[in-house]
């Protein structure tokens, strides 16, 4: 089989680190994308989902500890000199972030904002008639590119932004919780769109986000984190109609009701929070919170170990072979 | 310990928690090194003007007592500031008036605050015609510009500390006024307040609940800058010469360093200490102010959740 | 920008101008009663004389009537002759007017420029030696008084090592022209153009300051970030833009009170503007004076304020596009 287009390997990303203690975001994840391959990571905010995206273009905050290797097509983004890394950013990995006011440069036209990633690869290309165009494959009509932010619908931003992150055809688009500020009617014409361009376009896809619904849309594998690691991975339907690890169990099975506004803060249904990332509990982090918990898990180290067919999951359940 | 506890009513627990939470205030603020400095500082200007009457004699300050004493001696003759033109002492007109800087600084302030307070409590949370006149008021003093406005009444109402005051305090209200209105405002689309509208709590209820709370921090931080200003306000208008004649302040040694030609004789030791004091105290203001700012703003907030 | 707009703003100043107009008149009449009485507190004067006072007031007739009297010599910007140098108060103001402006407006260009350029890289480069070191060089000019700068500045420049010229605006007695007139004017407007510039430049360095660093937490400059663009153009083409906005606003309506807040300076260095004619105007008190200048400050913080409403709204495209 071909080498992956991104292999992620053991990456650790700890924020605030001067020495002090810092706040690990991510701890030791790892996982394989391969060219026009879909990828969904799930997981309540707070997980270290957000984090990884940013680490995949090296765009966190200064003062930010990541360990790990990124590798794009064989070459290690973290090991990239500067020129190298712009040069990547956004020519093979774009992001598409969410959608809101201020994810645009408000005092700047979106057509510009398109406009100005593609001159700075491509100084020659012609820029006006590629933004028409990128803004018509959105669904768009090209004198939006004339508008503001502000002037902008939340739906016609997000599109905006997709726009923008294939300004520069690259080969992994990372969308970001890109439907979570959007009504639901808004949300699936997004999803169509992505699901369209990315089976059109053969891209590569990491698609962010809490809500599974939407991820097993769009996706054909997907990763289930919490507290920083990847707890489950596999087919997304499959994970989602069996799930292996508890966790990604109570995921699955709190069906939002239509209106219920609070599934968006709470979509696992479950007691209590998530752990504060300076404050992981021993062992398998998730047993505070695990129905099937067992005396052992507090002190068990937890991998993800088979469990199934292209499936894995870090439960001791799943090592015992006596999963739920 | 008996059995059974009797529950403690929620006004002391919400006591208890005020004061738990005015703890770890005082223990951010402890940590907070630029603040404790400026803390530090104002202690000790503070000490040094209640202390006038002990390290400095009040008689100096008086032209009678001085008539044979040297005039324009440097520190090294007559230690430790050396007199002026009148032969008057410089170390205790800085001592006796830092009581003055101070005293017109925080009164001035204090007056401003509380109008200032008052009517952007009042114009933000009512509205009507009597907010949007107040209101108006506020914008219409905010365009007088200070210092003309001070001149005229310190000319009118006759140079003496108490008018002082009264000028600085009534042209410095309305920045504090227009603050306050726009945190009532946004305070007012907070869902709480309105929930307990509909609960149908009082307005003194959501003044005294609500409101209030939620503003103080920002009036305590607003008040620590403006400390800063009247005091310098005081200086320009003493220096001006609407200060009062018959009191020494740090502005006035300025008035009359610069009158008597200090410049010219180099006589440093009376122009440089009064400026060197009110940077002192302006800084030290400032210094408290952002460290409140910083702790009032985003971390107690947190953990008032 | 629409003509709607401008003309809400426009009549808005106007209305403040008018309620100034008005609040002038009461501020001298209304305070305490009797202001011949106030300013010649401590002279004796016959029934005479303070008839005779009251008439040069205009305090003759009543209430109602100087009012009325008051508002026609305002329109027709007279304000009464001066006592110290019996010329109409507006020539002399007219006279004064120029030297302060080109004093404010050279300090308010500099001190703008480079505490803007401090604000940004105090921002840009948080928490560094850098950073703490121009937030504490303009903590202390904003703590000095600012005449007191200028005591310093005399002192060591100008007395000491003689290099600047201790007042005025020109060498007494020198009768140059032209080129030669512009050097000398600037020479003397040196030390005084220094202090204010750096009296006011730590205030826009600081708000500088907070405005980028606000805008520096937006997520549009990751987005700028993850497109590929260096850093200082992040920094320059979407960060600084946005973070000056509040800015150059404060521009403007500092400029308006500057006017008005150089009154102890120009004393310190003679320097021969509408601060100076304040200034002199306490010795008296010359009452129309006072008046004709306290109109003419307060209406320049009006206008600047205007100006300042207006820029912002035509610079940031939410506003523009209402």
């Amino acid at each position: 089989m071909s080498e992956p287009l991104l292999s992620v390997r053991d990456l650790h990303v700890t924020y605030g680190a001067e020495g002090k203690a810092g706040v690990p975001a991510v701890r030791g994840v790892s996982f394989d994308v391969a060219a026009g391959e879909t990828l969904g990571l799930a997981g309540e905010s707070g997980c270290g989902k957000s984090t990884i995206a940013g680490a995949l273009l090296k765009v966190l905050p200064p003062k930010t500890e990541i360990r790990g290797e990124i590798l794009f097509d064989g070459e290690d983004v973290l090991q990239m000199k500067p020129g190298r890394l712009r040069a990547v950013r956004w020519t093979e990995m774009s992001i598409v972030f969410q959608g809101a006011l201020h994810a645009l440069n408000p005092v700047q036209r979106v057509g510009n904002q398109i406009g100005e990633a593609i001159d700075i690869h491509d100084p020659r290309a012609p820029t006006k008639a590629r933004v028409a165009e990128l803004l018509e494959v959105v669904g768009l009509p090209a004198r939006r590119g004339g508008d503001y932010p502000h002037q902008l619908s939340g739906g016609q931003r997000q599109r905006v932004l997709i726009a923008l992150a294939l300004a520069c055809s690259p080969r992994l688009l990372i969308a970001d919780e890109p439907t979570t500020a959007l009504d639901v009617m808004v949300q699936a014409q997004v999803l169509r769109l992505l699901e369209d361009l990315q089976r059109d376009l053969g891209l590569a896809m990491i698609f962010i986000t809490h809500d599974l619904s939407t991820l097993s849309y769009v996706c054909k594998r997907t990763a289930v984190m919490y507290a920083g690691r990847i707890v489950e991975e596999g087919e997304a339907e499959e994970v989602f109609a069996s799930p292996a690890h508890p966790y990604t169990a109570a995921l699955a099975a709190a069906f939002p009701l239509i209106g219920d506004h609070s599934h968006r803060l709470n979509p696992s249904g479950l007691g209590g929070d998530p752990p504060d990332p300076r404050a992981i509990p021993s062992g398998c982090p998730f047993h505070p919170r695990c129905s099937v918990a067992v005396a052992d898990c507090p002190n068990a180290a937890v991998e993800l170990w088979p469990a199934g067919d292209g499936r894995r999951a870090a439960c001791v359940h799943v090592l015992n072979g006596s999963r739920p | 310990m008996s059995s059974t506890t009797v529950a403690a009513s929620p006004r002391s627990i919400a006591w208890q928690r005020r004061r738990r939470a005015l703890a770890q205030a005082w223990g951010l603020y402890r940590r907070h090194v630029p603040g404790m400095i400026g803390l530090s500082v104002l202690l000790v200007v503070v000490v040094m003007a209640l202390l006038a009457p002990v390290i400095s004699s009040h008689s100096e300050l008086d032209v009678v007592n001085t008539v044979d004493h040297q005039r324009w001696a440097s520190p090294a003759q007559v230690p430790p500031l050396g007199t002026d033109d009148y032969g008057r002492s410089v170390w205790a007109q800085f001592a006796w008036g830092a009581r003055i800087s101070l005293l017109v600084g925080l009164a001035a302030t204090i007056i401003a605050i509380v109008i200032g307070s008052v009517v952007g409590i009042a114009s933000g949370f009512y509205r009507g015609i009597g907010s949007a006149i107040l209101e108006r008021i506020t914008e219409w003093f905010l365009v007088i510009p200070f210092i003309p406005l001070a001149i005229v009444l310190a000319a009118i109402l006759g140079p003496s500390v108490r008018n002082i005051i009264i000028v600085i305090g009534i042209t410095s209200w309305p920045s504090t006024a227009r603050l306050v209105r726009a945190q009532v405002l946004t305070l007012k689309e907070r869902l709480y307040v309105e929930r307990s509208r509909a609960l149908g709590a009082s307005t003194r209820h959501l003044m005294g609940r609500h409101i209030f709370p939620n503003v103080s921090p920002i009036i305590l931080a607003n008040l620590t800058l403006t400390v800063p200003v009247a005091i310098l306000s005081e200086t320009t208008l003493a220096f001006l010469g609407l200060g009062d004649p018959t009191r020494a302040s740090w502005g006035k040694m300025l008035e009359e360093s610069f009158k008597a030609g200090a410049l010219t004789r180099d006589a440093w030791w009376y122009y440089l200490p009064p400026g060197l004091g009110i940077m002192a105290v302006v800084l030290a203001f400032t210094l408290i102010g952002t460290a409140l700012e910083e702790i009032l703003d985003p971390r107690l907030r947190e953990s008032r959740r | 920008m629409n003509l709607r707009f401008v003309t809400r703003k426009v009549l808005a100043a106007l209305a403040t101008l008018a309620f100034v107009i008005c609040f002038n008149f009461f501020l001298f009449r209304v305070v305490e009663g009797d202001p011949v009485a106030n300013l010649f507190r401590g002279k004796n004067l016959t029934l005479e004389q303070r008839l005779e006072l009251r008439k040069q007031f205009g305090l003759d007739g009543s209430q109602s009537e100087q009012f009325v009297r008051y508002l026609e010599q305002t329109v027709q910007l007279n304000f009464g002759r001066s006592y110290t140098t019996n010329r109409p108060v507006m020539s002399d103001i007219w006279e004064r007017a120029w030297p302060t402006i080109a004093l404010v407006g050279v300090s308010t260009l500099l001190s703008t420029v480079f505490g803007v350029m401090i604000g940004i890289v105090a921002a840009w480069r948080r928490r560094s030696k850098a950073d703490y070191g121009w937030t504490g060089f303009t903590m202390a000019t904003y703590a000095m008084p600012d005449f007191w700068l200028g005591m310093l500045l005399l002192v060591t420049f100008a007395v000491t090592l003689g290099w600047f010229p201790v007042g005025g605006i020109t060498d007494t007695g020198s009768d140059a022209t032209g080129l030669a007139k512009l050097v000398d004017q600037a020479h003397h407007m040196f030390l005084p153009a220094l202090t204010l510039t750096l009296a006011y430049l730590g205030e826009y360095a600081l708000v500088m300051r907070s405005s980028l660093l606000e805008t520096m937490r937006e997520d549009y400059l990751t987005l700028a970030r993850a497109k590929g663009l260096r850093d200082v153009v992040v920094r320059n083409r979407h960060a600084v833009p946005n973070a000056l906005l509040p800015v150059v606003t404060l521009i403007a309506i500092n400029f308006g009170f500057v006017l008005s807040g150089a009154i102890a300076v120009e004393a310190i260095y003679s320097w021969p503007g509408l601060g100076l004619l304040t200034y002199d105007a306490l010795r008296g008190p010359d009452l129309p004076m006072l008046q004709g200048l306290f109109l003419v400050f307060s209406a320049a913080v009006i206008f600047m304020n205007l100006v300042a409403d207006l820029l912002y709204s035509y610079l940031d495209p939410r506003v523009r596009t209402e």
